[in-house]
């Protein structure tokens, strides 16, 4: 397909891909309330892009705003040389599986999955051919001719899916599909629905609210938080690097070590290490597994160690937690090699390139 | 969770009350319209089939019987055409007004049937506003004689007061169906056009058949707006059977018109309760 303008977008792996969809300055305000404020993201052919965030970011809104269920405040949305935002959605290219299925209670299986085709007034022939290859995507030909509500949960997400895909969508949006499952079949899906996506190729907006989801299915992730864009980055970047508190907090375990930069060195309590900062308060994100029990014998050139009492100890199986009080009010989490039986006090220590600077996330209302 | 003692104090009564003021009648009526009246104006209980014969071989019996199922039958279209588009702009347009709407559509049954009967009498006859006001404005020269005393006016009236009972349930089956259903078919493609006959419509029938049902049953064995508003040629059934229990003194005839007419309406019921479920999905 033809775009007008070229633009690149960083994706989960080194290639370059065209973008698909363009979300300008987008902002919603329900009266005094505004639950979207400046949000701009470009998504690209064939990416899995999952929208992250809490109850109230505003995710679902702006994936509403896409498929035409609201309308945006401000902003532009864009999909090639289309203004998607002034189009009805029914003249929208795009494709919803929501939440709750929403499948027609009072069509079969085949008859909901074709609904898209004959509103479209395709032939029948076609039609047929299409459903079916449909079907067969999701592995549920043999319940073609059941009513939605005889079929499982499960089931039905397959089908909501088919009726979505057998439109050939350019963009499919996908809202917190697999939140009404059980966590075993959750995961299958997640698994299902990857591999899906990558067969067909189409774009994916994936709307979670789940982080470990979005780590695994996602090419990126857009982190919201209170109607504004935290942070948009692959799952490697988001997670290795966090740019901001909120996102390391919200995306894995944590240690946030607040602190004072003073002629290129941090300190945080009893915490001293070099860093390429000016002056001034700073705030540093260490995670738990990057944080070892110091070997015997002081090797290790340049790591930062502490001395301090373990005061809680998780099992976790390979691993374990342990909260270690460092002095100065100081606690660190320290995930470990499990195995060592109960410890009491520890040296704990980490390399400075591993504390990653952050932003602070400002409370919002 | 309550006693059987509980149970039975709390459903005995209603139970009394309907074996005793709907059962016993009923089975009355039953029996009375296989008796018969005597010369000297007495009811003898010779059993016999005459009352039903008569029924279907006096012509005035089975046309009026047919006019009513015919009047019933423009009352439940006209309801169904005026109370279904209230009921969708309520249950999909109205917004924050739907509330108020709601209780301007409820109101006018707090008020007296026979007061919005005679409304339209002094609305429809001809010194009334309507045929004042054509001759005002030159358009008529002389009363509209239909407008009064005739089916016309009838199935206006009947219209004017189960129209509500039409868009209750109708309004209900509306509000019931899933705005994501909605949404759903306009994601798929589907214009405004498409969804509502495609998604609202049908899973909007279980409402439309109960709502015809009150139309039609009610208007079926009306027999007030006839009396007041009727005339001669708009009579119904169940006027004849007020004149056959009174005047005419013929109970028996009148227990087999009733009992006839209480076989169609059953088996209305039982036909609209079997459509209402086929067309169900929760």
């Amino acid at each position: 397909m033809t775009t007008p303008e070229i633009a690149m977008v960083s994706t989960g792996d080194t290639t370059h891909r065209t973008t698909l969809l363009s979300i300008r300055n987008v902002a919603k305000h329900f009266g005094k309330n505004a639950v979207l404020r400046e949000i701009s993201l470009e998504v690209a052919e064939g990416e899995f892009l999952t929208i992250l965030g809490e109850s109230g970011s505003g995710k679902t809104t702006l994936l509403r705003i896409i498929a035409g269920f609201e309308t945006a405040s401000a902003g532009e949305v864009w999909m090639g040389k289309e203004r998607l935002d002034r189009l009805p959605p029914y003249r929208r290219r795009v494709n919803t599986v929501f939440q709750h299925y929403a499948l027609f209670p009072h069509l079969t299986v085949e008859q909901n999955v074709a609904y898209g085709l004959r509103v479209a007034k395709k032939p029948e022939a076609e039609i047929g051919a299409r459903v079916l290859e449909a079907l067969e995507k999701v592995k549920m030909s043999a319940h073609a001719k059941s009513k939605p509500s005889k079929i499982s949960g499960g089931q039905q997400q397959r089908i909501a899916l088919a009726r979505a895909l057998v439109n050939r969508p350019q963009l499919l949006l996908l809202d917190e599909p697999l939140s009404a499952l059980d966590a075993n079949l959750r995961r299958q899906m997640q698994v299902e629905l990857k591999s899906l996506q990558r067969e067909v190729g189409i774009s994916f907006i994936f709307v979670t609210h789940d982080q470990e989801e979005a780590m695994v299915m996602s090419d990126r992730i857009a982190l919201l938080r209170s109607g504004e864009l935290e942070q948009i980055a692959t799952p490697r970047e988001i997670y290795g690097r966090p740019a901001t508190a909120y996102a390391a907090q919200f995306i894995g375990h944590t240690n946030l070590l607040k602190g004072e930069v003073r002629t290129g060195r941090m300190r945080s309590g009893p915490l001293i290490w070099p860093v390429a900062l000016p002056d001034g308060p700073a705030l540093f994100s260490l995670r738990p597994e990057n944080i070892r029990l110091a070997a015997a014998d002081p090797a290790a050139s340049g790591s930062v160690r502490v001395h301090g009492k373990v005061r809680h100890q998780a099992f976790h199986g390979a691993t374990e937690l342990i909260r270690v009080e460092c002095g100065e009010g100081l606690v660190l989490v320290a995930r470990t090699a499990g195995g060592r039986g109960m410890l009491d006090e520890v040296e704990l220590e980490f390399l400075p390139a591993d504390a990653v600077p952050v932003r602070e996330s400002p409370e919002r209302i | 969770m309550f006693s059987r003692t509980y149970k039975a104090a709390v459903t005995l009564p209603p139970l009394v009350w309907v074996a005793a003021f709907l059962l016993t009648p009923y089975a009355l009526m039953f029996c009375y319209s296989f008796w018969s009246v005597s010369a000297t104006q007495s009811v003898v209980q010779t059993w016999n089939f005459d009352n039903y014969r008569q029924l279907f071989r006096v012509e005035v019996y089975w046309q009026t019987l047919l006019r009513s199922m015919w009047i019933a039958a423009r009352v439940t279209i006209f309801s169904l055409l005026l109370g279904y588009p209230l009921a969708y702009f309520l249950s999909f347009y109205a917004g924050k007004k739907k509330d108020l709407l709601y209780q301007l559509v409820i109101i006018p049954l707090w008020v007296s049937y026979l007061v919005r009967a005679y409304a339209w009498k002094t609305i429809l006859g001809s010194d009334g506003v309507l045929n004042t006001s054509l001759q005002y404005v030159h358009l008529t020269k002389h009363p509209l004689e239909f407008l009064l005393y005739s089916p016309f006016a009838v199935v206006l009236t009947l219209t004017h007061i189960y129209t509500p009972f039409a868009f209750l349930p109708i309004y209900a089956a509306l509000e019931h169906i899933p705005r994501n259903l909605v949404e759903a078919s306009s994601d798929l493609g589907a214009t405004p056009r498409q969804t509502f006959w495609k998604v609202i419509f049908p899973l909007s029938i279980p409402g439309v058949v109960a709502g015809a049902t009150f139309a039609f049953v009610l208007s079926l064995g009306d027999f007030l707006a006839p009396l007041l508003l009727g005339g001669p040629s708009g009579i119904m059934i169940s006027n004849i059977v007020v004149s056959l229990f009174g005047a005419a003194y013929n109970w028996p005839l009148g227990a087999a018109i009733s009992f006839c007419m209480l076989l169609l309406v059953v088996s209305l019921l039982f036909l609209s309760e079997r459509l209402e479920k086929k067309w169900s999905f929760s």
